[in-house]
């Protein structure tokens, strides 16, 4: 997120302690606007696939936004799911970005042609992020399935020959990608596009293959030299704050967990959650159908009323690195069963592995499943899948190959 | 060229205050800058600076002491910096 802060004109309290009793309205907001998705990535956090008949309508879509203009919700990362396979997407787009609330949305390249890239380009207010997990084909669809490499480059293509400067380049880091930093950042360049990375949550699919797909502690240490060196040029959605226990160079951001303070989620049947990496009903605050609609969650859920309180640091107080990583990640821990006033499991300084060594069999079971009946399975090409009811029906074509 | 305390600025059409309990959030839908307002007061020096002949002069509308007088001043300059405010 692009932060800048004035200068503070009395000295009280910092920025991030002003954050942590929350703000009148979210700053980033994600809204996953479908859990259908043509593709089927191993990582998934929303457990993507199929549509969930209870998605929100268009007209209560478009009551959220109004909701999200009165707000002042400036922008909201637009997820899924695949959220071009919306019928209404376009629509639904138009009528954000008419209402002053601007959108950048993920996508797997699925609907950027060229004649819509050609659109989007002469947009105000939008943004696209396109999905790649990997510099080469092979990394890229080990992960998100076969065919999924060429999709993107096809839709960065568009975008760039559509003259739409600096969309995003979205990638999640694991431990077959991270040998491709550089080469993800001369990709960018090449489209003239920003490189944004963010980190493996355990969250969704990726609690099944995040064991085996995180960073290792070296590849971590690896991330963090780049980070610093790279600077602003490359985006990171504050998800690696974990790493400033390497002590030096904090990185760029905001250097807190944002759950419930700066951030949230609403997903696509309207529930809102804490963050885009807690869709578990341990995390959701109500849903956006209640009486008093989204504003109501946002300022009276029990919920996100404790995630504004100040956290005690438990284990992880006497630490001396932890003003400088907050403990890490809330849903990395949850979802790999450590608990939440412990470790990351990711603890740059291995506080985190003994801890996991231990919570092995403490692992929540799946929240929210949307997955298709096949996932990719790891180093596998995907496979097809037959179309349900709740599919989707463009998607069904896509999927097939 | 450096922000003028003696200038006439404006809020930048662009932007959007948001109110919030530790001040504002400016949001610059060109350049989809975020700026944290962290004083109430900078606030309110902020929204009069359309309606005054000088910076300085909202500065004194605002009521901000003599002792504060540098900080605004420089809080002006950095919010002149990522086009907040502009001059007029």
């Amino acid at each position: 997120m692009p932060a800048d802060a004035g200068r503070p004109a009395r000295p009280t309290a910092t920025l991030t302690e002003r954050f942590t009793g929350g703000l009148a309205a979210p700053i980033c907001l994600t809204w996953e606007w479908t859990y259908a998705c043509n593709l089927s990535c191993t990582h998934c956090l929303s457990s993507s696939g199929r549509r969930d008949p209870a998605e929100l309508t268009t007209a209560e879509m478009r009551a959220v936004i109004d909701e999200l203009r009165s707000m002042q919700v400036f922008y909201v990362n637009v997820g899924g799911g695949e959220p071009t396979v919306r019928p209404d997407f376009w629509e639904l787009l138009d009528y954000a970005v008419a209402s002053q609330v601007g959108v950048k949305f993920s996508t797997n390249g699925l609907r950027l042609d060229a004649g819509r890239a050609r659109r989007l380009a002469a947009t105000d207010y939008v943004d696209v992020q396109v999905s790649l997990d990997g510099a080469s084909r092979e990394v890229n669809d080990a992960v998100r399935g076969r065919g999924s490499y060429d999709m993107a480059l096809r839709a960065m293509a568009n975008l760039a020959e559509a003259g739409f400067a600096n969309f995003k380049i979205s990638v999640v880091m694991t431990r077959h990608n991270v040998p491709e930093l550089d080469e993800f950042a001369a990709l960018a360049d090449r489209f003239g596009a920003q490189l944004r990375i963010t980190r493996l949550r355990p969250s969704g699919r990726g609690a099944d293959v995040w064991p085996e797909l995180h960073p290792t502690g070296r590849q971590q240490r690896e991330i963090y030299r780049w980070l610093v060196e790279a600077g602003d040029r490359v985006l990171t959605g504050d998800s690696f704050f974990h790493l400033n226990a390497l002590g030096g160079t904090l990185l760029p951001g905001l250097n807190l967990c944002g759950a419930g303070r700066v951030v949230c989620l609403i997903d696509p049947v309207g529930d809102v959650y804490a963050c885009p990496f807690a869709i578990h009903d341990a995390f959701k605050a109500g849903t956006v159908r209640a009486p008093g609609g989204f504003a109501r969650v946002w300022r009276t859920s029990p919920l996100f009323a404790e995630l504004r309180t100040e956290t005690s640091g438990g284990a992880c107080r006497s630490c001396p690195e932890y003003r400088a990583c907050q403990g890490g990640c809330m849903a990395a821990k949850f979802f790999t069963g450590l608990p939440l006033d412990g470790p990351d499991p990711e603890c740059v300084r291995g506080h985190g592995a003994d801890a996991l060594a231990a919570a092995r069999q403490a692992r929540p079971p799946h929240g929210n499943d949307h997955s298709h009946g096949r996932v990719v399975t790891l180093g596998m090409p995907a496979v097809g899948i037959p179309a349900k009811p709740c599919d989707s029906s463009p998607l069904v074509v896509t999927s097939c190959p | 060229m450096g922000f003028d305390l003696h200038r006439a600025y404006q809020l930048n059409p662009a932007v959007a205050l948001r109110p919030e309990p530790f001040g504002a959030l400016a949001y610059h839908f060109g350049n989809r800058r975020l700026s944290f307002l962290k004083s109430r007061r900078l606030v309110t020096v902020v929204r009069l600076l359309d309606s005054h002949d000088s910076a300085a002069s909202a500065l004194d509308a605002a009521g901000v002491p003599a002792g504060d007088r540098a900080r605004y001043a420089a809080a002006l300059a950095a919010l002149a910096e990522s086009e907040v405010i502009d001059a007029r």
